[in-house]
């Protein structure tokens, strides 16, 4: 009876779930930026017809769940150790493109060692590392990238530098070694952000698709459940307090990338 | 095939390389190095994966990695280096990836040294990692027998989807002896229905460990352990020697094993009745021969490179049917044929005493 009532629209679509990304609902908190990050990578993949030949890693941490969302092959590697795991599958499938999802606990703490060999390697891989400054999945502990002051469950009077140091800037890290071709720090607090990141995910795999060496795109996020904020609130704690400590910017980018 | 003089690391190396190796992820340890060393040649002359990981943990990681896709792969380490890499042997497991290891074993605890022992056994039978399971584990006593295990732990590691370790200690790892490898293998070229390809075409796939139900965490124990069941049941090696009339029944696995044999050898020249049973797998246990031989033998001697780690396994299997006295040399003491002997003779005697009795 309705249609009868309503001519047809011819109508463009404008906006649609990418092909990378499975008809799910995530298990994410209102406001976590896990769900921007996912959205970034699928629609690259698509955009680039990598879909059928990604080998995603998964980290273990809030996104241990990242292959239920992704319609692509996944691993599951133990806390940290995605670097190697990617290592592994790359190494026996040269021209797949394989790429670690990783939080700031995975890579910045027990995974530290992983990370910097897997790049100084030059491993053919892409990361994608996500920095909300706490540990998620187990309740908002203390992270290597917890700001100086900032109160967590495992820091209950603010992190203290003299007794648990500062935190590690690890993109700047990374950037030093000779594997490393192209490292960026982009955040997800506002659109323009947003958009700026979605193109930096799609430079690294480019990168990879060139086999040019190891490419790292860390993202600012939020974590409102952790913080104890609304999600507004997490979006612009990002931009006031975490970007001074974490600046956005490009620390590699080597030639043969800039040419791609 | 004709024999040649080789040495235990680079044969198992080369007998890894013919079962049709086609990824090695490794780490240097004493004394397993050389089976790194040869293998970072030839792996490269074959045009097949090698890569020396920044440690243990990171090397078996890759090995996970590489499973993933369904290849053969293999890790070698030595003690020290196995503890570390039991994070990985429970993901395998949990993952239900077919690896094989290689534990060159050394003294310990600790750092402890780079001399043969024994102090794996827990290690690699009990506590291979967190979590319920058991690797299969194969233990040569020579080159010739390292080179088979090495081929055969391949094809049950891929029949049974399991983890499966080669133990051998610093003694067979370094010593050479006259073997014959198998000749080459094809490397096989089309994966399993699970491997990790990219989802061309087909559903994605998951290689994962984690259930988050207790009862679907549950449901996937229960398929492990009736696979370790069934391994249990098919998958229980080991070598005799005299046993048809022993009255005392020595036991022991690789090294100690192949030293035994010889103090045995004596004891039945000077008419003691005494066999040998020479575990080859210690995962799973050879118990249900050992159990029908205590239906026989008067007293059991256990002789290991160790404290007495095995000995809990022959306690199980014999059931308090007959006394079990144990010989044991730790921190990297070999012991001599003729330690062996007194021990055999002091057993047998205490024997023959209680039987008068």
């Amino acid at each position: 009876m309705v249609a009868t009532l309503i001519p047809p629209i011819e109508m463009d679509v404008i906006y649609e779930r990418p092909t990378a990304l499975s008809p799910v609902h995530t298990h994410y908190c209102p406001g976590c930026t896990h769900g921007i990050a996912h959205r970034l990578l699928a629609e690259c993949l698509d955009e680039l017809g990598l879909r059928e030949q990604t080998v995603l890693i998964a980290p273990v941490g809030c996104s241990v769940f990242i292959y239920n969302y992704f319609e692509v092959d996944s691993c599951v590697a133990p806390h940290g150790r995605a670097p190697a795991v990617a290592t592994g599958v790359k190494r026996v499938l040269p021209d797949r493109i394989v790429v670690t999802y990783q939080g700031d606990g995975d890579l910045v703490s027990i995974g530290a060692g992983e990370v910097l060999h897997a790049a100084a390697r030059g491993e053919r891989i892409t990361t994608v590392f996500i920095n909300n400054a706490v540990y998620g999945m187990t309740g908002g502990q203390m992270a290597p990238t917890t700001l100086p002051g900032q109160k967590t469950t495992s820091s209950p009077a603010g992190r203290d530098i003299r007794m648990t140091g500062n935190p590690i800037r690890m993109s700047e890290v990374i950037a030093q070694l000779g594997g490393a071709v192209y490292v960026v720090r982009r955040s997800l607090h506002d659109v323009a952000n947003i958009r700026k990141a979605k193109k930096a995910i799609l430079t690294a795999l480019k990168v990879q698709m060139a086999g040019l060496g190891f490419s790292l795109v860390e993202l600012l996020s939020t974590c409102p459940t952790n913080w104890g904020m609304s999600p507004p609130e997490a979006m612009e704690w990002v931009e006031r307090h975490m970007v001074p400590v974490f600046p956005l910017g490009d620390f590699k980018v080597t030639d043969a990338v800039k040419d791609l | 095939m004709a024999r040649e003089l080789m040495k235990g690391n680079i044969a198992i190396a080369e007998a890894a390389v013919r079962a049709g190796l086609q990824a090695y992820f490794g780490y240097p340890i004493t004394p397993q190095t050389e089976l790194l060393e040869y293998l970072s040649q030839r792996m490269v002359e074959l045009g097949r994966i090698f890569l020396q990981a920044e440690s243990e943990i990171a090397a078996i990681n890759m090995v996970y990695g590489a499973a993933s896709t369904g290849v053969r792969v293999m890790t070698s380490s030595s003690s020290p280096g196995i503890s570390l890499m039991q994070e990985g042997f429970s993901y395998l497991a949990g993952a239900q990836l077919p690896c094989v290891v290689v534990d060159v074993m050394r003294g310990g605890p600790g750092l402890g040294n780079i001399l043969p022992s024994q102090g794996d056994y827990f290690q690699v039978t009990r506590s291979a990692g967190h979590g319920d399971f058991h690797p299969i584990v194969l233990a040569p006593a020579s080159v010739q027998e390292a080179i088979d295990f090495t081929v055969l732990a391949f094809d049950l590691a891929e029949q049974y989807r399991h983890l499966v370790m080669v133990v051998a200690d610093g003694q067979i790892g370094q010593m050479m002896e006259p073997a014959e490898l198998p000749s080459m293998r094809e490397v096989q070229t089309v994966g399993p229905d699970w491997a990790l390809t990219g989802a061309r075409g087909r559903p994605k796939r998951l290689i994962s460990s984690i259930y988050m139900l207790g009862e679907e965490g549950e449901a996937f124990n229960r398929q492990v352990q009736a696979r370790l069941q069934l391994i249990k049941s098919r998958e229980q090696r080991c070598f005799e020697y005299q046993t048809e009339d022993a009255e005392l029944l020595v036991i022991g696995y690789g090294t100690a094993g192949r030293i035994a044999y010889t103090a045995v050898e004596a004891a039945r020249a000077a008419g003691l009745k005494v066999g040998l049973l020479r575990p080859q797998t210690l995962w799973p246990f050879p118990e249900e021969r050992i159990s029908t031989l205590s239906d026989s033998i008067r007293a059991c001697l256990v002789v290991e490179m160790n404290a007495g780690q095995m000995i809990d396994d022959v306690r199980l299997a014999i059931g308090g049917q007959v006394p079990v006295d144990f010989y044991g040399r730790m921190g990297g003491v070999v012991p001599m044929p003729d330690d062996i002997l007194a021990a055999i003779e002091e057993t047998y005697a205490r024997m023959t005493v209680r039987v008068r009795a």
